[in-house]
């Protein structure tokens, strides 16, 4: 189900409104220089969490930011809402609503290719596939083989290898796995599906 | 009385049901911080627990709104978790038992998680849009959950001799704990009738063909018919449950409303 999700709508250019306020346009390039706090190579944006920014019709004065969060558990969320909340201070926003959404629930195919070249370049493998596989699929009771399942093909992001090895289903962060690469021996990090 | 009151007050027992299992599972993984066999297991052990202890946060939030449509006042999700006594959670037994060896809690969990993600998966057609919500976003992070706890099972039950035993000893000791996961009471059939929760017992044949796969992989044997332990999503506990949540609840209980 999540992968008909819109993408949010990015209006170009301003939406009529009185001209002492920012338009939308200008504060979706203000929250995009929100680092995400595990890993602040990528921005709030580039990952897809922050999901909508609009001004309340039945408030002019007040801001409306949609982020739907990552995981359940995610420790960054807290620090996000206060990281959007000093952008938009410092973009002259006053008063702003923040909202969570739910659902649709937060996939990676929401992360933008250059959140996607900006991981790998900082060493962590980008997800691969299709996230909206992870929560949709069937379970396959069939001949089960979790080990040789993990055992899908990710790339170094340092030396480009296919020689890859999962180490742990977990790494310093849920969105993560460890995975070490068998040809420059490096470990690294692989953001998983979801 | 509001006519939707009834409904109400057996909304807010189920939703305390979802979020008190996760809620303490997460506490006991949350034991093995510093302690388990490798680092990898040790952060992986603690992802898993961060999870759950999302899901419980969604959970119980929302059963704290519900409560406040149908009671005196609502409480909010620290309250219904820390202030609470052992009668009135409503958790699975089997998510209560001790830590015991890195076996037991992988038993523990892939028990647990392979049961969750069925439930996850089922409760994300609910009628009620935010459990549907809360459970599509769960199931995704379930879906890892028992990938891992499987591959461990599998591990271990296919390893030496020792960790082989050792996880054959586990899952006989857990397995009485599974039924409860499987019965609905009529707070859960009311529910089920509405179109809001999920039916538990359609859930037992899928998560015994998986479960079975993955013991037979592993080499272990699947216990047979066995006395089948129920109480937990009535408030009625074994006694492991109470010292845990001495830990848990030690903050709030010798300081009232502590804050961070």
């Amino acid at each position: 189900m999540t992968s008909q999700a819109r993408a949010p709508v990015v209006p170009a250019a301003n939406d009529g409104s009185a001209p002492s306020r920012p338009t939308v346009a200008a504060l979706w390039l203000a929250l995009a220089a929100v680092p995400d706090p595990e890993i602040p190579v990528v921005s709030v944006a580039e990952l897809g969490i922050l999901r909508g920014v609009e001004w309340d019709a039945a408030d002019p004065a007040t801001l409306i930011v949609v982020v739907t969060p990552t995981y359940s558990g995610c420790p960054a969320t807290e620090l996000i809402a206060t990281s959007i909340r000093e952008a938009l201070a410092a973009a002259g926003v006053a008063r702003v609503r923040l909202e969570t959404r739910l659902s649709p629930a937060w996939t990676t195919d929401w992360m933008t290719p250059e959140g996607r070249r900006k991981l790998r370049e900082y060493g962590i493998a980008p997800p691969g596939g299709t996230g909206a596989a992870v929560g949709a699929a069937a379970i396959d009771v069939a001949g089960i083989s979790p080990l040789r399942r993990a055992a899908v093909p990710v790339v170094c992001p340092r030396c480009g290898s296919l020689q890859t090895r999962l180490l742990s289903q977990y790494g310093s962060t849920a969105c993560k796995a460890q995975y070490r690469c068998l040809d420059c021996l490096e470990p690294f990090d692989y953001f998983k599906p979801h | 009385m509001d006519p939707a009151a009834p409904r109400d007050e057996a909304l807010f027992q189920y939703l305390l049901r979802l979020g008190d299992t996760p809620l303490i599972l997460a506490q006991r993984l949350g034991e093995w911080v510093g302690r388990g066999p490798v680092l990898e297991e040790d952060i992986a052990q603690t992802n898993v627990g961060l999870d759950l202890i999302g899901q419980a946060r969604l959970w119980l939030a929302y059963a704290g709104e519900v409560e406040a449509r149908c009671a005196p006042a609502g409480r909010d999700e620290d309250q219904l978790a820390f202030l609470r006594d052992g009668g009135d959670f409503r958790n699975l037994l089997l998510v209560e038992q001790p830590n015991g060896s890195f076996a037991d809690t992988i038993a523990r969990q892939f028990l647990f998680d392979a049961w969750h993600l069925l439930l996850l998966r089922a409760l994300a057609d609910s009628g009620d849009a935010r459990i549907a919500g809360i459970a599509a976003k769960g199931a995704k992070e379930a879906a890892y959950h028992v990938e891992r706890s499987e591959d461990w099972v599998i591990r271990l039950g296919d390893g030496t001799d020792d960790s082989h035993a050792r996880m054959q000893a586990a899952i006989d000791d857990l397995w009485m704990y599974t039924g409860e996961m499987f019965t609905p009471d009529a707070v859960e059939l009311g529910l089920v009738e509405a179109g809001i929760a999920a039916d538990v017992r359609a859930l037992a044949a899928p998560w015994r063909q998986r479960v079975d796969a993955v013991l037979a992989e592993a080499t272990l044997a699947a216990p047979g018919e066995t006395y089948m332990q129920r109480g937990g999503k009535q408030g009625v506990h074994t006694e492991h449950l109470g010292h845990l949540l001495a830990e848990m609840q030690v903050l709030q209980r010798a300081y009232p409303g502590a804050r961070w």
